[in-house]
């Protein structure tokens, strides 16, 4: 950078500065004149106003700093206030999306919601409940679970304790490019196996597109986990003589299961709330059927999608659809949550 | 590969003179060339699993280990048959995960093909999309279109704002703030597409209004942002609504990158007299531009491949809409939501045609982005 204008002003090591209470005062003149002018213009829209003032902020902020303090603090304090902006304005819809599916989720989440199926309950007419989407999604998911974490968890041994050379890298760079698969892909991709094989729609076909799209995610959290666990182990193990895959099955492994389980519980979150492929290949259904190898199950995400589309504008479907999502929402968090916290007991160290 | 390298240099470091002469750790010294990966059933000499391993390995500190943890790992030797199935069984789950990867590639591009030569017109230029009659016309131009203009626009408001939030994150807030408000986004990454689809279709839309009608107003003569008063379920929207869903993602990645800003090179511009914004531009921006493109690049992946969020709030039409307020258009993921009701089998492959072209694209684009993480190991988006 220049120092050119630290050395304009010979005798002083810094040059003025605004005082502390600079920004606030700023802050409120330019909302001051913001609601001035846009009760004056007659603008309805609070948007406009806060937009109004945010911008009248950033704008004083830089003049004034530009007059007291030069140009290169001016540019430092429009900096700042334009990181602030975006982050309120970011805030604002992430809060909302939280906020509105609570307060209108809670409307018919209770114990009937929870423990009823769709059955016979018309799409437009109150009533009603979720069971059958749960069970299916937990047997969907469960199923998924069961294929994709054994084989990501030894794919990431692969890659860890035997990786090396061609095939090794390929999987790598593989793991990472299956990792953004849109998951619709990974739905038409069994579906093109059920198309081959005239097969109707069922739960399991959910679950192995699910598991596909689980796969990556297992191994790249897993493989992390892994790479923690410190060489020494490994070493004291096999210089007493223990085989290496009993090493792995007794040592490495459980030095790392804390962040094992986090990351498959962490994909299972991410799969839970995926709706294409089960649109696909489940195709949904209001009654309950416990079985994922044969017929249409319904499931917690593409439920919420089906009252949607289906019922426009009933406000009892999207009461449901409000409340079903608050279910997943609160079951991912919990999954979140739950996972973190194994994470930061069982840290390897 | 990057760790276990350092870890072992570090046991190679202090582990021999530990040990003395009697055991050292062989892996320090012995060299290995046999490639980690094949059994190498003629490696007869395992000292890594005898314990008496032989103690002129254990005075040689001074050569470096070619390739250390290597010999540690010297996988199945013929005596050992729980070696031979673990290793068969993870190489195996590895070789599975490929061949998933071929798999799909082959079964689509197999009923594409199916579907394609039934195509009476143009699969790439035709804007229509009729499969299921016995006379099938359908191609891929509108849905190209949509994707690439709604992902266009997501990126174009997402990425400056998840920059600027990681900077927040990282420079801006206070400390006591940026922990919490990091573990939150981190939550937020993780809020199923169908919430923020129906979130987008019940809250979003309705709050459009306003910020089209400002937009038509004073921007109308542009044409791309004119409004003839419909509902506002149009690219715009979408493009919004998918800016607000990849913004966790881009913001994860970014702060992860700009943490890893070596702290000297911050200090350094400080100590030069530069503002904070000076210290952001001069060490932290160029440190972590590639960082920033790939999660860029992670967050377009999702965007382009986002199903339900565009299904539930767009109101689709399978033409092309010169403004982007005018409801209209599709994407890729979107129409296979919509259309995979009505459709029959040739209307499937039909369907399963322009998910091979979405997957071809997301392919290029998230390749891409990981070739440009691959030159910096240290951190990864994949747990993004």
């Amino acid at each position: 950078m220049s120092t050119t204008s630290t050395l304009a002003r010979p005798g002083s090591l810094q040059g003025a500065r605004l005082p502390q209470w600079a920004p606030w005062a700023v802050a409120v003149t330019a909302v001051a004149v913001a609601v001035a002018v846009g009760l004056a213009a007659g603008l309805h829209s609070r948007v406009q106003w806060g937009l109004m003032a945010a911008v009248l902020f950033v704008l004083g902020t830089y003049a004034l700093s530009a007059k007291v303090e030069g140009r290169r603090q001016a540019k430092d304090r429009v900096a700042t206030s334009l990181v602030w902006v975006a982050f309120l304005l970011a805030v604002v819809p992430l809060l909302s999306l939280v906020w509105e599916t609570v307060v209108r989720g809670v409307k018919v989440l209770d114990g009937y919601f929870l423990t009823h199926s769709m059955g016979t309950v018309a799409d437009a007419e109150p009533g009603g409940g979720i069971y059958h989407a749960i069970l299916g999604t937990a047997q969907q998911v469960g199923l998924a679970t069961l294929i994709a974490a054994p084989i990501g968890v030894l794919t990431a041994i692969y890659l860890v304790e035997y990786g090396r050379g061609p095939l090794a890298k390929a999987v790598t760079f593989f793991v990472d490019v299956m990792t953004g698969i849109p998951s619709i892909v990974a739905g038409l991709f069994i579906l093109s196996l059920m198309l081959m094989f005239d097969l109707q729609p069922f739960g399991f076909a959910g679950s192995l597109a699910l598991a596909i799209l689980m796969m990556p995610v297992v191994v790249r959290s897993t493989e992390e986990m892994l790479k923690l666990v410190p060489n020494e182990l490994r070493e004291a193990s096999l210089a007493l003589g223990v085989p290496r895959w009993r090493t792995i099955l007794k040592v490495v492994l459980p030095t790392a299961i804390g962040g094992i389980t986090t990351g498959v519980m962490l994909a299972i979150a991410r799969i839970a709330g995926e709706s294409a492929p089960v649109l696909l290949l489940v195709f949904g259904n209001p009654f309950i059927n416990a079985n994922p190898f044969e017929g249409a199950q319904a499931s917690l995400p593409l439920y919420i999608y089906q009252q949607y589309v289906n019922s426009a504008g009933s406000t009892a479907a999207y009461d449901r659809a409000w409340a079903a999502a608050l279910t997943l929402i609160a079951f991912v968090m919990v999954l979140n949550l739950v996972a973190r916290g194994i994470a930061r007991w069982k840290t390897p160290r | 590969m990057d760790i276990s390298t350092r870890k072992s240099q570090t046991t190679e470091g202090d582990g021999p003179p530990a040990t003395g002469t009697a055991h050292g750790t062989p892996d320090a010294t012995r060299p290995d060339p046999a490639p980690r990966d094949e059994p190498a059933p003629g490696s007869a000499a395992t000292p890594d699993t005898t314990p008496d391993a032989t103690p002129d390995t254990a005075p040689a500190p001074v050569k470096p280990a070619p390739r250390p943890g290597a010999t540690a790992t010297a996988p199945g030797t013929a005596t050992r048959r729980g070696d031979r199935v673990f290793l068969g069984l993870s190489r195996g789950s590895g070789i599975l995960l490929l061949a998933v990867m071929a798999a799909i590639a082959v079964f689509l591009s197999y009923r594409a093909a199916l579907a394609i030569s039934e195509d009476r017109a143009n699969f790439l230029t035709t804007f229509e999309w009729d499969p299921n009659s016995p006379e099938p016309v359908f191609g891929i131009a509108v849905l190209a279109f949509g994707t690439v203009v709604s992902s266009v626009i997501a990126m174009a408001v997402a990425v400056p704002v998840a920059v600027a939030i990681a900077l927040f994150l990282t420079h801006y807030a206070p400390r006591r703030l940026s922990g919490p408000i990091a573990y939150v986004v981190d939550l937020l990454a993780a809020v199923p597409s169908i919430v923020y689809g129906l979130w987008g279709a019940l809250v979003l839309v309705p709050h459009m209004n306003g910020l089209f009608g400002w937009l038509d107003t004073y921007l109308g003569w542009t044409g791309i942002l004119a409004w003839q008063g419909g509902a506002p379920r149009s690219m715009l929207t979408v493009g919004i609504l998918l800016a607000i869903m990849i913004l966790p993602v881009i913001t994860n990645v970014s702060r992860e990158v700009f943490r890893q800003v070596p702290r000297a090179h911050e200090e350094a511009a400080l100590a030069l007299g530069a503002t904070r914004w000076e210290v952001i531009r001069m060490s932290v921006l160029p440190f972590g531009r590639s960082g920033v493109i790939s999660a860029s690049m992670l967050g377009l992946g999702r965007a382009l491949g986002e199903t339900m969020a565009v299904a539930t709030v767009l109101s689709p039409s399978f033409d092309i809409q010169a403004s982007l307020l005018d409801p209209g258009g599709g994407t890729f993921a979107q129409n296979i939501a919509s259309k995979f009701g009505e459709a029959n089998e040739q209307g499937r492959d039909a369907l399963i045609a322009s998910g091979l072209v979405l997957f071809v694209i997301t392919l290029l684009v998230n390749g891409a982005a990981r070739l440009i993480i691959a030159r910096r190991k240290e951190y990864s988006g994949a747990n993004a």
